[in-house]
């Protein structure tokens, strides 16, 4: 029991340090990302714009949800108005960058993960490397920045469109008056305060999902059950590191 | 040896390679000569696959010295490396070709990424590569499209994309029909000489192999066991050789693993 817990502790720390290395390797051959533009816009391509439509439509009904919930709550208090302020308040500071976060690691981190996996299992990253090209200059680091770049825009996007569902419940189905939803929504949400930090936890939350999904990719067991075992690492990790990354920032940003 | 007269392009002193205490390989001298195809042979899991990544740079000695082109590989720094891995070529088990890429995209692959070329001269050079092993025809099929032998060939022309002075196979034959093994066959023989390059293959397929290479390792538990040209192979009195060549089921490479006793095990404590 004790060696096993032992062997499990040894063999975090021993990945923890292989990520922060691996991590490391990525930055070191990023430039190749940015000068060979057309293999980051692919993956942007691949990683946001092919993710728009689970991020559109998740970010729609959420809005829709925080309208109808919303409005329950705040007709108690004679303040339906303020439900402009609520749901953009929540969707830039919280539920924007996490809800769209978590969609992310499912969706493109795990089909990154997934990808690189393949890659490994029938020996192309061996191949691309014995043909003298970095396989981290190649594969790993375009994806990553692919993710990194395509985070804050998703979470930008869910928060629009959550904000638009808020106002079609609240405005076009109850009738809260449409002049006060957005006039108090302009004038509480703060550009700094609420939206850049929104945005700030977005690229936090995509550079660790991106890292994530790429390591584990390179770093699983070349085997149709390694592959497996690393996609489903990629969701969870992912999930965890947003999570936990949320409750830092958050502390950090909104102290009140 | 055949070609003993030129340049040794590969020369392995006294290699040995091992993972952590676990012996892979020991003692190993091996020469490849520049116009040489050689075969490396044995059984699977003897070592030879660990043999080709030590002369690609893939993994580095634990003693000895592997030197290529006159280059000490295990003291060479990345880009040392990867500047002598453009004059290798390497051909995978399975072809290893980039499923997201056709079969001209994967051929142009090393050309574009090392060769700064107008795309038409690169379209030309890869029809080329594509003509010399008969599948220009296919250049714009996907890899999901190939058979297994086709799909050899197009990483074959891959492999050769930037004429290397040192072409590896692992494993070239395996899993081909006996057409597509012949082809793959003479196309190693044709294009090691058409290019003035050398070859070494890693392969158990002995019928195949004796008929096209100059020269043969035999590799058993880490060690170079036999060598020789195949006529010295087919002639050898070698217990090893002679099992492996007439795919003997029993003899120095027993066909019963280590075990104690049967009587003992049927009827000690573990079996009830």
């Amino acid at each position: 029991m004790i060696r096993k817990l032992g062997a499990m502790v040894i063999d975090g720390v021993w990945r923890l340090g292989f990520a922060t290395r691996f991590l490391f390797l990525l930055l070191r051959y990023s430039g190749q990302s940015f000068l060979r533009l057309h293999l980051t816009l692919r993956e942007i391509y691949f990683s946001g714009v092919l993710s728009l439509l689970i991020i559109l439509v998740s970010g729609l009904f959420v809005g829709l949800v925080l309208g109808l919930q919303g409005y329950e709550t705040l007709q108690r208090y004679g303040s339906s108005e303020a439900l402009g302020v609520l749901v953009a308040l929540s969707l830039t500071r919280e539920l924007g960058p996490v809800v769209a976060g978590l969609l992310f690691a499912s969706r493109a981190g795990s089909a990154v993960t997934a990808e690189i996996g393949l890659m490994k299992t029938t020996e192309q990253l061996k191949a691309m490397d014995m043909m003298a090209v970095n396989p981290i200059a190649r594969v790993a680091a375009p994806r990553f920045w692919g993710g990194v770049i395509s985070m804050p825009i998703l979470a930008a996007l869910f928060s629009a469109m959550g904000i638009l569902g808020g106002w079609l419940i609240g405005v076009a189905f109850i009738g809260v008056d449409d002049g006060a939803f957005w006039s108090q929504m302009q004038a509480a949400v703060d550009i700094r305060y609420d939206i850049i930090n929104g945005v700030i936890k977005s690229f936090v939350f995509g550079v660790a999902v991106s890292l994530i999904a790429v390591f584990e990719g390179y770093d699983c067991v070349p085997t149709a059950e390694g592959v497996s075992r690393a996609i489903t690492r990629t969701v969870v990790s992912s999930a965890l590191a947003i999570l936990a990354l949320d409750f830092v920032l958050t502390s950090f940003m909104f102290r009140g | 040896m055949a070609n003993s007269g030129q340049e040794a392009l590969v020369d392995l002193r006294q290699v040995r390679f091992a993972y952590g205490d676990r012996e892979i390989l020991s003692g190993i001298d091996l020469t490849v000569h520049r116009g040489q195809v050689v075969a490396i042979m044995g059984g699977s899991g003897c070592g030879k696959t660990t043999l080709l990544r030590l002369i690609g740079g893939q993994l580095k000695a634990s003693a000895g010295n592997v030197q290529v082109a006159g280059q000490d590989i295990g003291a060479l720094n990345t880009g040392q490396l990867y500047a002598l891995r453009r004059r290798m070529g390497m051909l995978f088990q399975f072809g290893a070709l980039f499923t997201d890429m056709s079969v001209f995209d994967n051929v142009a692959f090393p050309l574009r990424e090392h060769a700064r070329l107008p795309e038409s001269m690169l379209r030309d050079l890869v029809l080329m590569k594509l003509q010399a092993v008969g599948l220009r025809g296919g250049h714009a099929l996907m890899p999901t499209e190939l058979s297994g032998g086709m799909a050899r060939r197009v990483a074959l022309a891959r492999a050769i994309a930037l004429d290397p002075m040192l072409i590896m196979y692992d494993e070239p034959f395996a899993g081909l029909d006996p057409i597509s093994l012949g082809v793959i066959g003479q196309l190693i023989r044709r294009l090691n000489d058409a290019l003035g390059a050398a070859s070494i293959m890693v392969t158990h397929d002995v019928a195949e192999s004796l008929s096209i290479v100059d020269y043969v390792y035999f590799v058993s538990d880490g060690r170079i066991v036999a060598k020789g040209t195949p006529e010295e192979i087919r002639a050898s009195k070698d217990d090893f050789v002679h099992q492996f060549v007439h795919a003997e089921p029993d003899g120095p490479v027993p066909f019963h693993m280590k075990a104690a006793p049967i009587g003992e095990m049927l009827m000690g404590e573990g079996a009830r």
